[in-house]
């Protein structure tokens, strides 16, 4: 019986082969485009990985937007989780991957993480700008409808269950972002912030800021979620190169910092 | 509000009870002596002990041993996280890297912890519920179908037939926990499907999942126990793909991509 050709389905590369090699690629096309013949020279990074992603030209207002959450999003700074992980590889001179990867599986979580911009967007998708909406959810958040591999959610998805007000940069990014978007969302949640962070009883974080900004480029959760993961690996990699040089004697290594609630003790081995 | 009240408490304060190095002495492992008391440990039971807390009797390793030995070490690289690893040893990455990256796709819906965890969650689900209540296991089986089209443990990707049934059969015969009830509540649920025009058989992750709650494992340490559990074949795949010719695992030519997409335009 034949086998059934397999191949790679997909809506967004085409190659065609180099005549002397049929694993060396002679064209390369995204969603239509001449990668290297038309787009190279032309398209900006952030206009390309628009396009990588939806399909389609990104609208000036699309490419500004995303331009300023990759800017917002590049370098979560040295305190960040992620950025800690991809900074422990450096100090022990671990691969760059190592410490890509150690961002990456830290920064998917659900505390300031891409698992939590995808359910602050999974909260849009239901809630859209209804003030009563946001309040209801908040107040009765949905619980997993089939058991997963993530914990249940413990705070709001979007707020910081650590704050005590909206820090500056989050304000700014929020004013700025809401300034530049084709979407209702970011001038919506700026409006109401105030009322949803009450409601909440924690501050609005950064997850709830770049959640509504996807939400206003059309993008799924899904596609929120990964964009979100490789916007903030910039500042992982150049912390982890940096901390890399220092090495591991001038990174925080929290001498006295674990403390033991049931020590033993030291115990004797020699018990004759 | 909430407050900063927790982080200016746990600043440069992490208390706990799972342990730590004392540097130069001496290792604690919740609460136990790595060097004295826990010296003689096989690295399966330290594992979870370290997970539960609790010791487990020879047999009970064997069996959580066997589960690794029989079910999740397969060298095949057609298998989705093991090419991950092929992928890495063919292209001269690192075995850690090439480990990390495919243990990491092993929280799958196909495949993996998703399956494990919502099949241990059906079970327990099953077994209150007939306990609790008049339903038959006909009617646990139709609503589970009607919420999520699937039933956790039951039915399975390209072949029907599991072929670690026979071997974990043996094995659990072999070591006296093939009669606990969850294992069979698992094969009652086999039949009910097989019964029912449903035609569905069990899956390795039902047979796992009633031994892991036999054994009194919660969800939680379930999943834990089972996160490096795929470790040994993708270790093969790595090596194999690492041992041969440059780059030449399983290549792609151009043609092999099926471009769905829009036509060609200009910028």
């Amino acid at each position: 019986m034949p086998q059934k050709k397999e191949v790679i389905h997909t809506k967004i590369w085409q190659e065609e082969a180099e005549s002397d090699n049929p694993f060396a690629t002679k064209r390369c096309l995204c969603s239509g485009y001449d990668v290297y013949g038309d787009l190279l020279g032309k398209i900006s990074w952030i206009e390309y990985l628009y396009l990588i992603y939806c399909l389609e030209p990104p609208s000036q207002k699309q490419s500004k937007l995303l331009e300023g959450i990759a800017v917002i999003l590049a370098n979560p700074g040295p305190r960040d989780h992620s950025v800690r992980a991809a900074m422990l590889g450096g100090v022990g001179g671990s691969h760059s991957a190592a410490s890509l990867m150690a961002a990456l599986s830290v920064g998917a979580g659900q505390l300031g993480g891409a698992r939590e911009v995808f359910l602050a967007m999974e909260y849009w998708q239901q809630c859209n700008c209804s003030l009563q909406a946001w309040q209801e959810i908040i107040l009765q958040p949905p619980k997993q409808t089939r058991v997963d591999v993530w914990p249940e959610m413990e705070h709001t998805p979007g707020f910081d269950p650590h704050g005590a007000s909206c820090p500056t940069p989050i304000k700014q990014s929020l004013e700025y972002l809401a300034s530049s978007t084709p979407g209702e969302t970011l001038p919506w949640l700026q409006k109401h912030r105030k009322e949803l962070e009450n409601c909440a009883e924690m501050p609005l974080a950064l997850t709830g800021v770049i959640a509504s900004a996807f939400t206003d480029l059309k993008l799924t959760p899904e596609q929120g979620e990964m964009i979100y993961l490789l916007l903030r690996l910039p500042g992982a990699g150049a912390h982890a190169l940096e901390q890399r040089q220092h090495g591991w004697r001038k990174y925080p290594f929290f001498k006295d910092a674990i403390v033991l609630t049931d020590d033993p003790g030291p115990v004797n081995v020699d018990k004759s | 509000m909430s407050s900063t009240e927790k982080l200016l408490a746990a600043e440069n304060n992490w208390q706990t009870s799972m342990g730590r190095w004392f540097a130069g002495e001496r290792v604690v492992i919740r609460g136990k002596d790595l060097f004295t008391e826990l010296k003689d440990m096989r690295w399966m039971e330290l594992m979870l002990f370290s997970i539960t807390g609790r010791h487990f009797s020879e047999n009970e390793l064997k069996l959580l041993e066997g589960m690794w030995v029989l079910c999740t070490s397969y060298p095949d690289p057609r298998l989705w996280n093991n090419r991950v690893a092929s992928l890495a040893g063919t292209v001269r990455s690192t075995p850690t890297l090439a480990l990390s990256g495919a243990n990491s796709l092993s929280e799958a819906e196909i495949y993996g912890r998703k399956p494990d965890v919502r099949t241990y969650d059906f079970l327990v689900r099953c077994q209150e519920t007939l306990k609790s209540t008049d339903a038959c296991l006909e009617d646990i089986i139709r609503q589970e179908l009607k919420t999520h089209r699937v039933i956790p443990g039951y039915g399975r990707p390209i072949i029907s037939k599991d072929e670690r049934i026979k071997p974990m059969t043996e094995l659990s015969i072999k070591l006296g926990v093939f009669d606990k009830p969850y294992i069979k509540l698992a094969h009652t649920i086999e039949n009910a499907l097989s019964e029912g025009r449903w035609r569905m058989k069990m899956n390795i992750a039902a047979f796992t999942a009633a031994l892991a709650l036999d054994l009194g494992l919660s969800r939680n340490e379930y999943l834990r126990y089972a996160a490096l559990s795929f470790s040994s074949g993708l270790l093969s795949c790595y090596i194999d793909a690492n041992d041969q010719a440059l780059g030449t695992f399983l290549p792609i030519r151009c043609s092999k991509i099926s471009y769905e997409g829009k036509n060609v335009r200009n910028w």
